[in-house]
């Protein structure tokens, strides 16, 4: 109760402000005019429409029997609506289990990855060594590397590793960011030098200085990243494809494009699972939109 | 006097000689470097040996075995691959099939690029107008993106579906032939880039709308006090200020889309006929349905030299500097 009367105010002026930046958009660029207003308006219904309507055919013909998704491309089912799809795509299929698999290794990419880049982030920035600059302008380089072009001796090696058909070969070879080392690290520089003495005059050895300045300070980045990171493993196709044949390794996306081919003529059932694999991250987006936006943003441009 | 003090008062508000004190600090600064140097020196190889270790393991050693692969002809169930030399290269640049595919990866790239640059900027441009819905709009534009690429490509293919799709039946109603969007070569290329733009606009969006938000308020303020209509000030302020951006986000699309496979190799698997085939899906296919593994590394490593001199090219490289 105290709580909460603590944030509302505090969430009702940041809508406000919001609203406020909003109407000093809208006057900035589409001055009063009310046919600019109207017309922005109407393109942007429309094209939210059109961008909306994959999603609501696909949802629409989940709800169908099989037999109304297989008989005419109709608004509404002639034989009524249905959960059957559903039932049966969460009772006989892999879906929970690729969907554990999913979290599973997701999860622990984005978690590696945030680990070895942060800290070899921070190794570029803040310490000294021989081949530093050296070992860095290789990192740098390596962010040209297609990864998909190194598919085939990546599989020969996880045939040695004997990794194929494992977690840690779906998961090993996504940690390898150079990409996020080279943000991380662009954005460790801009910390204040005094503060890093600081904490060394206090006598915290370099390790003391990462974990209790440099991470607290780089929290937004640092989510920014991972944000990123995990939607980059979530939705990992080619990958996993490879690496794993065993149904009940697969992760979401390769579950879905190479089991529910065996559906066949199932639409209402291949719809369901579609939308079954895409809900987590689709909740998610809507519970963190604002940091999510801002975290693509940011890491899309800081990538630069 | 204000020349002193703007260098002196920023640092310390004391007034002591500046030129002593200025030699201090920097005897100060380098013994604290010498010093800094003794005390991190290893602790620096520390905090990048983990990143090493997996960069070492899994990109640059596939690297060099990819290299090295490419120089045999390795298949995926034969035990003793023998050398080659140079014999998978020369056979690439003879293969048809290399520049067909190479040819429709370009035709892809250029395809998907320009719409999914223009579309991008005006959903921008019509979201920061700042009407109200903005949480619909992002939605909407947004979420498409986070869909894993096989949901995407069940959701279109259910679309393009011949008989009983959305869109043949559209056109039915409007009294016109179905067409084959999956199996006509002329419109294959047409429906996979259809689909790319629809899942992966949104990126490209936030951006722009990141960009958007970063144009200072005065340019617009000093552009309606002259007069300009919002027309005006959309083509002499807004644009142009989106220009190193738009460069941006040119860029960054075309290498993303260079490497087209995942949406190809699920909606059509190359065909028909091989229409719709990248580069990427021969290397897959080449790899890992004909098992000439040597031959398929080749293949990449062409693929990746192109990448390569792409990139360094100034309109890449000039970029990252800016």
């Amino acid at each position: 109760m105290a709580t909460q009367s603590l944030v509302l105010p505090e969430v009702a002026t940041r809508r406000a402000i919001r609203r406020a930046d909003n109407q000093r958009s809208t006057r900035l660029l589409l001055g009063s005019s009310t046919t600019a207003r109207t017309l922005a308006m109407i393109a942007l219904v429309l094209m939210t429409a059109v961008w909306l309507l994959p999603f609501v055919w696909a949802i629409i013909t989940s709800f169908k029997t099989e037999t109304d998704a297989a008989s005419a491309a109709t608004l509404w089912p002639a034989s009524g609506w249905s959960l059957q799809a559903y039932i049966n795509v969460l009772t006989k299929g892999d879906l929970p289990i690729w969907m554990l698999n999913s979290v599973i290794t997701a999860v622990l990419v984005t978690v590696i990855t945030l680990v070895v880049s942060a800290m070899a982030g921070y190794a570029f920035s803040r310490t000294l060594f021989r081949g530093r600059r050296l070992a860095f302008a290789i990192t740098v380089a390596s962010i040209m590397v297609p990864g998909q072009i190194l598919i085939v001796p990546l599989f020969q090696q996880m045939l040695t590793f004997r990794m194929v058909d494992t977690y840690a070969g779906i998961i090993l070879p996504q940690v390898v960011a150079p990409v996020m080392v080279f943000i991380l690290k662009k954005f460790f520089d801009a910390i204040p030098q005094e503060l890093l003495d600081a904490a060394r005059v206090d006598g915290a050895g370099p390790w003391r200085t990462f974990s209790t300045i440099v991470v607290p300070l780089s929290k937004a980045i640092l989510v920014a990243v991972a944000i990123f990171v995990f939607i980059g493993a979530w939705n990992n196709f080619l990958w996993p494809f490879i690496v794993v044949s065993d149904s009940s390794l697969m992760t979401i996306p390769v579950g879905i494009a190479t089991v529910t081919e065996t559906y066949g003529l199932q639409y209402a059932r291949t719809m369901a699972s579609a939308l079954l694999a895409a809900l987590p991250l689709l909740v998610v987006f809507m519970l963190f939109q604002r940091q999510i936006v801002r975290g693509v943003a940011t890491t899309g441009l800081g990538g630069q | 006097m204000s020349a002193t003090t703007s260098d002196a008062s920023a640092a310390t508000p004391t007034s002591a000689p500046s030129a002593g004190r200025k030699d201090l600090r920097r005897s100060l600064r380098e013994a604290e470097r010498r010093a800094e140097q003794l005390h991190s020196g290893r602790s620096g190889y520390w905090f990048l040996l983990p990143f090493a270790v997996v960069f070492l393991v899994f990109l640059v050693w596939p690297i060099i075995y990819g290299i090295w692969m490419s120089l045999t002809d390795r298949t995926l169930i034969g035990t003793d691959p023998g050398f080659v030399g140079l014999a998978n290269f020369i056979e690439a640049f003879g293969d048809a099939q290399v520049w067909q595919t190479l040819w429709q990866t370009v035709l892809f790239t250029v395809g998907s690029t320009i719409p999914l640059v223009l579309v991008a900027m005006v959903m921008a441009l019509l979201v920061f107008t700042g009407l109200p819905g903005q949480w619909l709009w992002r939605f909407a534009f947004f979420a498409s993106f986070l869909l894993p690429v096989a949901v995407v490509t069940q959701v279109w293919a259910w679309m393009y579906q011949p008989d009983l799709g959305l869109f043949n039946t559209w056109l039915g109603a409007l009294g016109l032939d179905p067409v084959g969007w999956l199996t006509d070569p002329n419109w294959a290329m047409i429906a996979i880039i259809a689909a790319t733009v629809w899942w992966t606009v949104g990126f490209n969006f936030l951006l722009y709308l990141a960009a958007l938000q970063a144009i200072p308020e005065h340019l617009y303020e000093a552009a309606a006090i002259d007069g300009a209509g919002a027309w005006r000030r959309l083509f002499s302020i807004t644009i142009p200020q989106l220009g190193r951006t738009t460069w941006l986000v040119l860029a960054l699309q075309i290498l993303a889309s260079l490497k087209v496979f995942d949406q190809i190799y699920l909606l059509t698997g190359g065909g028909p006929n091989g229409a719709t085939r990248s580069i990427l899906l021969y290397i897959y296919d080449t790899g890992f349905v004909n098992y000439r593994l040597g031959y398929a590394s080749a293949i990449s490593y062409i693929f990746f030299a192109l990448i390569v001199i792409l990139s360094l090219t100034r309109f890449f490289g000039g970029r990252k500097e800016a």
